[in-house]
Formats: structure tokens, C-alpha cells, sequence
């Protein structure tokens, strides 16, 4: 066992990119969630994104292209979520299990031609000077895109939802979406169009696994990391900021059991794998005595009718 | 103009023809994936819904339609009582898993002795260790009022590790040459779950599926337990009236579909698939809620989805091996099947009505 060797600035610098995925994902559930609909197909929406990403970054040669890809193939797996929930009026947690079922065989389908290739690197964003600052460069300057995307969009999100009127509609088809629909939003159409922005942000999430993290394509790759990012968002109280917190929280565990791993700890190595799974239920668990924060119409249908 | 109608008491011929109509969807447009696949999609669907029942090796295959259809039964039927009452366990791979462990661990733990009472040990130990998994998310609920989806989930990945522990660790097969995996239950007369007759597929596990089939059925239709499951699942604030102690079907529903989910493990492990291996098992866990679904969360018809799907993993086999059609596209048309039938129960709640909107 040689815990020196796990050196603390490259640890938090990898606990940014293995928390990447997380946020991206729960930050579009949260939007989501917002919006009154739960949906627990993240997980296959995310792994449906991996591999759209890595198939089209491998046949482009770009990675940026896949992650559009990724958000593209996500939404649209999204909306088949949005036809029946929105459309067809079907039970939103048979629904997003279905969509996880089915994003799982998907995936294995696509990616069959895909096993054992590699995809192209995407090159870190360059800070010059900046990454050259002792301890913070490493943290903070030396990554890939889309991890300050992950985060500007955290930004982006919690000012919409905050401080815009799209933002408050938001919150009002979710908060009570019979009394939104008398006031003449279009629920419907708001509820698909917030799914679509979920969708597309996890499938960002699961190219993040399959183009920087792994990066390569397996089967059922993500492995629960979009029921980590359903629970965070829980964890999260719906507030965005939060979810970057959790996010981190989630990824310095992944990233230590890792090390951890590597360091030969003599803790077995299914053990440690356990962790963050575990870990998960112990913070729900602490959190759910508050549910006050949930928004008031989260998983019931809307029909105009009623 | 189409709009739609809530009708004021569901169908019931629709909920009846949904699942029909269904199946009859997916066949369409998983003969299009197929097609997309460069398969026929006549011939495909036909190895896959035909060939196994009543095709020239038909007396091989029937059999197999026992012993993939039993555990999916047995899952399904737990599942369906608390989906019923809106408690939703969809960690039943990890309670499956969990069974599975502890049966065989059980029966492991006398090698080489043999006794009569080992099995029914097993058996007992297979219920118990899925109940207990399945006491995990639901104690928390209980108590913490932490989502139980969530929890039972999570849970499924912690079992997985713990299997690969196990099967590399603990109960691995000290004479197994090192290989991961424990010793091979088949050879282990007390311990192994065979045919009751011989070539008919029939083991103890489709005798528990029958019973538990029989059980649902009872308690749903004569028991004050089935009343307070519906009623809860129909309205929740009229079952807390009528005297329904949430907590404790809580435990009850969580209860009975991990100790069912533990009990399908242990006749897998220790018929079918043999050993503890790191990948024994295949999904069972998750094509149950589909199983649980498509019966309409009804014993009767989970027992003829149980074995419609079956058929999806028997005829799927032969489809791979006959026309090169991906595991995966299988897996895919079952996915396809729930969603076809999540959208069709539209119209048992409600009714399209095409014509113009009256003013009121």
C-alpha cells in the first residue's frame, strides 16, 4: 500500500472530470424535474448519448461533433419519453424505466461495430500562462471543454430559472401545472421542450464516459451514473448550485476508490467499486427527511381536462 | 379535430386488447429493425416466435420455456403487488443476485455432505437473502421516507460487486484451477435443483412460480392484504381511511418480491446456470417489470407475459445463432414491447373523440 502516491493536486483535478458526467446529467433532470416531470430514464438516455457520441466522433474525427451528436441522440430518445408521457398520458416511472431498458439494448445494438476502437483525444482548452500557476493551473487550467461547459451551464440553468420569465414559467408548470394551464401556458409543450433539454444534456453526459473518461465503448458503460445523477438531484434540493457541489462530492468519490485501487489499499477492490452506490443511498437517506423542496406537481400527469 | 376524452370508468376491453395489440406492434416494428438489420423480417420473427414452439427441434426448446419463463414469473409476481400500490422495487437483479449468494452459500458451506435437508436449506437461506436485500430499501422508506426506486437500484449495483467478490473470493471452487466461480452445484446431489421429470423443464422453481401465481391470485381476489394493495394504488388517502397501514404494506410488498426475486436466484444458481459465476445472471431482474407490465400486474396474464417472454430469449438464441441477429436487437424489441404498451393504455383511461370542440 503506497498512499503517497496519490498526489492531491492531480486528485482534485481528475475529481472535476469524473464529476462531469454526474452534472451534466442531473443538471438536465433538474430542469426536468422543474418542470413537474420525473424521469428516471437518465440512465438510458445517457448510455443512448455515449455511443451516438462515440460513433460520430470516431466517424468525423471530432470529438465536438460527437458531444452534439450525443445531445441530439439524447433528445431524441427524450422525446419518445415526452410522447408518452405528454402524449399518451402513461405513468412516468413505468415510462422512464421502459426508456432505460430500451436505451440499454439500443446502445448494445449501435455500438456493436464499435468495440475495441478508439476514439480521437479532445485536446484541453489552452489558458497559457494561466495553467503554469503552481497547484491552481493543474485544478482549475488544464482541462477539456466541455467540463467548463458542464459548469457554465450550471450557471446558465440556475440564472434562467432564477432570474428570467421563461425561468418562472418553468417553475409554474411545475409547481402547479393545473393553475399554469388556466393562466394559459402551455404545459404540454413546456414539459417536452424541458425533457428534450434533459435528454440532450445527459447524452452530453454519457459521451463524456465514453469520449474523455474511459474513453472507449462498452456495453452498459455508464454503469448507474444516471441513477447517481437522479439522486443528486434529490440531494440537491432542486437548486443547481447544489448539484455542482454533489456532483464534486460524487466525483472525489468515484475518483479516491480509484486511486485507492491503484494505490493496492487492502481493501478488496469490489469493496471499494461498492462505495460511491453505497454512499448514494447514505446521503439520501440523511436527505429525504426534507422533502419540502420538491416541486408540487413532480410526477403527476396533466391532462387539460381534468 | 382529435381530442381526448377521459372515460368515466377505465375499459376493460381495452385493458384486455392492449397488451394484444401491443405485441402486434412490435412485431411490426421490430420486423423493421430487423429489416434495418439487413435480416427478412418475416423469416425473423417466425425463428423467433415459431420455430421454438413448433419447429423441427421444438422438443428441445419447449422445455427451455419453463425454465427461462419460472424466474420471470416468480420476479413478476412480486413486482406486481407493489406496483400495484405504487411501491416501486426495480431492484429485483439485486435481490435475485442476493438469493442466489446465499442459497448457494448454504449449500456450499455442507460440501461434500449429503442430506435431505440441504436443499430445503438452501431454499429457505434463498428467500431469506433476498428478503433481506429487499428490507434494505424498505426499512429506509419506512423509516426515512427515502425513495425506494432510487435505493433498490443502487442496490443492484452493490450486489454485482459483491457477487464478483464472492465468486473470486469466498466461494470460489478450491478445486476450480483457479478459475473465477464456485463449484459447479449440478454435481452436488444434495444441493442441485434438477428436473423433476425428466426433459420437461419442470423444476422446483416453476413449482414455486405456480404457487406464487396461486398466492397472488388469492390474496388479490379474498384477502383483506390484496384489498388494501389495490386500494392503495387506487387512492392512497382513501386506503389511509379505510384503515391501511402504509408502513407496514410497505414491508409486506417490498418484502414478498425481494424473498420471491431471492428464491428465483437460488433455483437458477442451483439448476440452470449451476455456479456462482461473476455473470450468471443475465437481466431477469429487469425483463420482470416488463413481464410485470405486459400481464397487466394480473397473476394470470403475468404468467402468459412471463412466457411470452421466454420466447423472446429462447427464439432470440436461435435467431443469433441461425441468422446472426444481434443479443442485442432482442433486447431492443423488448424495450420496444413496453413502450408500445405504455402508450396503447392510453385508451383505457381514455377515448378519442374526432369531431369539433363544443363551446361550453
Amino acid at each position: 500500500m503506497d498512499l503517497g502516491a496519490i498526489n492531491p493536486i492531480l486528485l482534485i483535478a481528475a475529481l472535476m472530470s469524473a464529476a462531469t458526467p454526474i452534472l451534466l446529467a442531473a443538471t438536465g433532470e433538474l430542469v426536468v424535474e422543474r418542470s413537474g416531470v420525473l424521469n428516471l430514464g437518465v440512465e438510458g438516455m445517457m448510455i443512448v448519448g455515449a455511443i451516438c457520441g462515440f460513433a460520430i466522433a470516431v466517424e468525423t474525427g471530432s470529438p465536438m461533433i460527437g458531444f452534439v451528436a450525443a445531445a441530439v441522440g439524447g433528445a431524441a430518445l427524450s422525446l419518445l419519453f415526452a410522447l408518452l408521457t405528454q402524449v399518451a398520458l402513461a405513468n412516468q416511472v413505468a415510462s422512464g424505466l421502459a426508456l432505460t431498458l430500451f436505451g440499454l439494448g439500443l446502445s448494445a445494438l449501435l455500438g456493436q461495430s464499435y468495440v475495441g476502437v478508439k476514439p480521437p483525444r479532445m485536446g484541453d482548452v489552452d489558458f497559457g500562462l494561466l495553467a503554469d500557476i503552481p497547484v491552481l493551473g493543474p485544478i482549475l487550467f488544464s482541462h477539456d471543454p466541455v467540463l467548463y461547459i458542464g459548469v457554465l451551464l450550471v450557471a446558465a440553468v440556475w440564472a434562467t430559472l432564477k432570474l428570467t420569465r421563461l425561468g418562472l414559467i418553468l417553475r409554474a408548470v411545475g409547481e402547479n401545472h393545473d393553475a399554469a394551464h388556466a393562466l394559459g401556458y402551455k404545459v404540454v409543450r413546456i414539459r417536452t421542450l424541458a425533457i428534450m433539454f434533459g435528454g440532450a444534456l445527459a447524452g452530453m453526459g454519457g459521451a463524456y464516459i465514453s469520449l474523455i473518461r474511459v474513453p472507449q465503448w462498452t456495453e452498459g458503460m455508464t454503469a448507474g451514473v444516471g441513477w447517481i445523477a437522479l439522486a443528486l438531484v434529490v440531494f440537491a434540493s432542486w437548486k443547481p448550485w447544489r448539484v455542482l457541489l454533489g456532483a464534486y462530492l460524487f466525483g472525489g468519490i468515484t475518483q479516491l476508490q480509484l486511486n485507492l485501487q491503484g494505490a493496492g489499499v487492502a481493501i478488496p477492490v469490489e469493496y471499494l467499486a461498492m462505495s460511491p452506490y453505497i454512499i448514494t443511498i447514505v446521503v439520501l437517506v440523511i436527505l429525504s427527511a426534507d422533502r419540502s423542496a420538491a416541486p408540487g406537481s413532480l410526477g403527476r400527469t396533466f391532462h387539460a381536462s381534468n | 379535430m382529435i381530442r381526448l376524452e377521459k372515460r368515466p370508468q377505465p375499459s376493460r376491453a381495452f385493458a384486455y386488447l392492449t397488451p394484444v395489440l401491443a405485441v402486434l406492434a412490435t412485431f411490426v416494428f421490430g420486423g423493421i429493425l430487423f429489416a434495418a438489420l439487413g435480416k427478412d423480417p418475416v423469416q425473423s420473427i417466425l425463428t423467433i416466435f415459431w420455430e421454438p414452439l413448433f419447429g423441427e427441434f421444438a422438443f428441445f426448446y419447449r422445455p427451455q420455456l419453463l425454465i427461462k419463463g419460472a424466474p420471470l414469473v416468480l420476479i413478476a409476481i412480486g413486482l406486481s403487488l407493489g406496483f400495484k400500490a405504487g411501491i416501486w422495487n426495480i431492484g429485483a437483479e439485486g435481490q435475485y443476485i442476493m438469493g442466489a449468494l446465499c442459497g448457494a452459500g448454504f449449500g456450499l458451506a455442507f460440501y461434500p455432505a449429503e442430506s435431505a435437508l440441504i436443499f430445503p436449506g438452501m431454499v429457505l437461506a434463498g428467500a431469506f437473502g433476498g428478503w433481506l436485500w429487499a428490507m434494505i430499501p424498505a426499512l429506509l422508506k419506512v423509516r426515512f421516507g427515502t425513495n425506494e426506486i432510487l435505493v433498490s437500484l443502487m442496490l443492484v449495483y452493490v450486489a454485482e460487486q459483491f457477487l464478483a467478490s464472492m465468486s473470486l473470493g469466498l466461494l470460489k471452487n478450491p478445486e476450480g484451477f483457479g478459475f473465477p466461480g464456485s463449484r459447479n452445484l449440478q454435481q452436488y446431489q444434495s444441493a442441485h435443483n434438477a428436473e423433476l421429470i425428466a426433459g420437461s423443464g419442470m423444476h422446483w422453481g416453476v413449482v414455486a412460480a405456480l404457487i406464487a401465481v396461486i398466492f397472488a391470485y388469492v390474496l388479490l381476489a379474498r384477502h383483506r392484504l390484496g384489498f388494501a394493495v389495490r386500494v392503495t394504488g387506487d387512492a392512497p388517502r382513501a386506503a389511509r381511511f379505510a384503515g391501511v397501514n402504509p408502513s407496514r404494506l410497505i414491508l409486506f410488498c417490498l418484502g414478498t418480491s425481494g424473498l420471491l426475486a431471492g428464491l428465483a436466484g437460488l433455483f437458477e444458481v442451483a439448476g440452470p446456470a449451476g455456479q456462482v459465476s461473476i455473470d450468471f445472471n443475465v437481466g431477469y431482474g429487469f425483463t420482470a417489470i416488463i413481464v410485470a407490465f405486459l400481464g397487466r400486474l394480473h397473476p394470470v396474464g403475468i404468467v402468459l407475459a412471463g412466457l411470452l417472454m421466454a420466447l423472446t430469449y429462447i427464439g432470440g438464441d436461435i435467431a443469433q445463432s441461425q441468422l446472426g441477429l444481434p443479443a442485442a436487437a432482442i433486447q431492443v424489441f423488448q424495450g420496444m414491447l413496453l413502450f408500445f404498451l405504455l402508450a396503447l393504455d392510453l385508451f383505457t383511461n381514455y377515448r378519442l373523440r374526432i369531431g369539433r370542440v363544443e363551446t361550453a
